[in-house]
């Protein structure tokens, strides 16, 4: 089911003449309108009018979290303040969060492409959209929300957590389309079981299920416990939340990129050099018609590659493939971004506590956990188990406070926090995503 | 009249007690009193020993966190009701116990007791105050 039928499936000549011609509006206004591209492009000796094809491209700048984080929290925005109706945030990498801005206009386009995304599901004005995406500051809950509304669906907006009472209301109401994070869609899959629920008996149809890395494996057990299909979707906060890219339930092979919004590339992550279509490495986005916080070549970190053949759905735009790893250390916990060097901020903050630490992440059925191993050494050192105790609750709690993440605090001796040559190996990941 | 007692961070994994023992055997110290304290996850270890300075050095060398924390040893009369005398002084001095730990030793009369106390000068008067016994240091690593 196709939500825009003219864009989604323009033929590609005409897909690539609107991508020019956005492309050269959006340089030259944020070459007026925001000083980092300002000082960027005078760099390259940038004059408007310079971009002539979409191979131009390549000579822009790029844009990566560090510059959002040096121009924190509005630095990068396009509009004065007056004009942005809506603020949203995301982890950064180290205290301060990444912070991202809509115009009224860049909310329609928003709602505009969730409709697509969850189209591609097959959702229309008669179903009724479960959203457990986590309402805030986060841009899945309200991303979802605004395009089921868009549709003229039902949206019913349940957040996350409360897992029985999630499945009470969608025996009760019916719900029809099902939007969370993979791992907690198999979470509400075992809470069903315990709760003696048939998932047969419910009216779940479809899932569009993102903002954590999954596989293959993960969405045929989804597909099988739940009796629903089960579609990837793509998106982050900084190119404009979730409806960057979605699988389509004709082929679930590859996400469409709404292309004309996002130009997508993929690059060698080590040397910034574009790679052709079909090899592996990082994805970069330029966001078309944002007005509010454009980017030109977001490094997103994220490793991918880029399908350009036809798709069964008919729908013309070019597929990314599923999300494979990332080049950085950031993890993914239950959907929240986290960074290991926000976590040594946070222990570096407690007084005294020297970093010497470390994050094991495991699965614990179908929920991540995440341990934050300590160091005790003996400026922390208390003769007092509730002193000890006492530290690891502060730990704890500082960590859930700023990074809303829960973990559980560890102590342990000196020295037994593996010490390495260069980088040292802050996570141990044991789940086998 | 304070004691020093060398406190030891532990893991809760096989073998680190044993580990301890063979540190300070192995440089001669004599462990005079013990006490463990534990948790799921890992356990604090409280020596009063005869050589506080080599005891420390070798744990530390040995890559073991240590701390020092001075405690009170108070003589306790051994028949009922003699240590159930002692808290009643305290309490009336409003005095918090924070942990305490008994240890045995050759003569009969009284039983030693480690105090750690919040406000260790506190428990010193009030306890010498009202004919409590208070062990001085050299008289414990002695025993």
């Amino acid at each position: 089911m196709i939500w825009n039928d003219e864009y989604e499936t323009l033929p590609r000549e005409a897909l690539e003449a609107l991508q020019l011609k956005r492309l050269r509006d959006l340089t030259d206004r944020v070459a007026a309108t925001v000083p980092f591209y300002r000082r960027k492009l005078d760099q390259i000796g940038y004059k408007p009018g310079d971009i002539r094809t979409l191979a131009d491209l390549q000579n822009l700048p790029f844009t990566g979290k560090d510059d959002l984080r040096d121009n924190y929290p509005f630095g990068m925005f396009a509009v004065p303040m007056e004009r942005v109706v809506r603020i949203h945030a995301s982890s950064g990498t180290t205290g301060k969060p990444t912070v991202v801005g809509y115009t009224r206009r860049d909310v329609d386009t928003w709602s505009e492409l969730m409709a697509r995304t969850l189209s591609c599901g097959g959702t229309t004005s008669k179903d009724i959209v479960h959203n457990a995406y986590g309402y805030g500051l986060f841009t899945g809950g309200l991303g979802a929300h605004y395009g089921a509304e868009k549709i003229g669906a039902a949206v019913i907006p349940m957040s996350g957590g409360n897992t029985k009472r999630q499945i009470l209301i969608m025996k009760d109401f019916g719900s029809t389309i099902l939007c969370c994070t993979p791992s907690y869609a198999l979470n509400i899959a075992e809470v069903m079981t315990d709760e003696g629920v048939d998932p047969a008996a419910l009216k779940l149809k479809c899932g569009l299920f993102g903002a954590e890395p999954w596989t293959e494996g993960m969405r045929r057990e989804i597909e099988r416990k739940l009796k629903i299909n089960a579609l990837d979707i793509y998106g982050l906060s900084e190119v404009i939340g979730p409806g960057v890219a979605s699988e389509c339930v004709e082929e679930k092979h590859g996400l469409h990129v709404f292309e004309d919004h996002f130009i997508a590339e993929i690059i060698d992550p080590a040397s910034g050099r574009p790679l052709p279509f079909g090899e592996k490495g990082e994805l970069v986005f330029t966001t078309l018609t944002k007005e509010a916080f454009p980017v030109l070549r977001y490094r997103t970190r994220d490793i991918s590659r880029l399908i350009p053949t036809p798709c069964a759905c008919g729908r013309t735009m070019m597929r990314m493939e599923r999300i494979s790893g990332r080049t950085d250390d950031m993890l993914i916990i239950r959907g929240v971004n986290v960074f290991p060097s926000q976590i040594e901020a946070v222990l570096m903050d407690i007084e005294g506590v020297e970093p010497h630490y470390q994050l094991i992440v495991s699965r614990e059925g179908t929920l991540d956990v995440l341990e934050v191993q300590v160091e005790v050494n003996e400026s922390v050192f208390t003769d007092e188990i509730k002193g000890l105790e006492r530290l690891a609750r502060r730990v704890e709690e500082d960590i859930k406070d700023l990074l809303t993440v829960s973990c559980k605090v560890r102590l342990v001796e000196p020295k037994t926090i593996q010490r390495s040559e260069g980088k040292a190996k802050r996570v141990i990941d044991n789940r086998k995503v | 009249m304070r004691v020093e007692q060398i406190s030891i961070f532990l893991e809760n994994k096989s073998g680190r007690l044993a580990e301890v023992t063979n540190i300070l055997a192995k440089v001669g110290v004599n462990i005079r009193a013990l006490s463990l304290a534990d948790t799921t996850d890992f356990g604090v270890l409280r020596v009063i020993v005869d050589q506080n300075e080599a005891a420390k050095q070798a744990l530390k060398s040995h890559g073991f966190t240590v701390g020092k924390t001075e405690v009170l040893a108070v003589a306790v009369p051994d028949r009922p009701g003699g240590l159930a005398k002692i808290l009643g002084v305290l309490e009336s001095g409003r005095i918090n116990v924070e942990y305490m730990y008994a240890f045995v030793q050759r003569s009969g009369d009284n039983a030693i007791m480690i105090f750690r106390f919040d406000e260790l000068d506190k428990a010193i008067q009030v306890l010498t105050g009202a004919g409590v016994r208070v062990l001085k240091g050299e008289e414990l690593y002695a025993l």
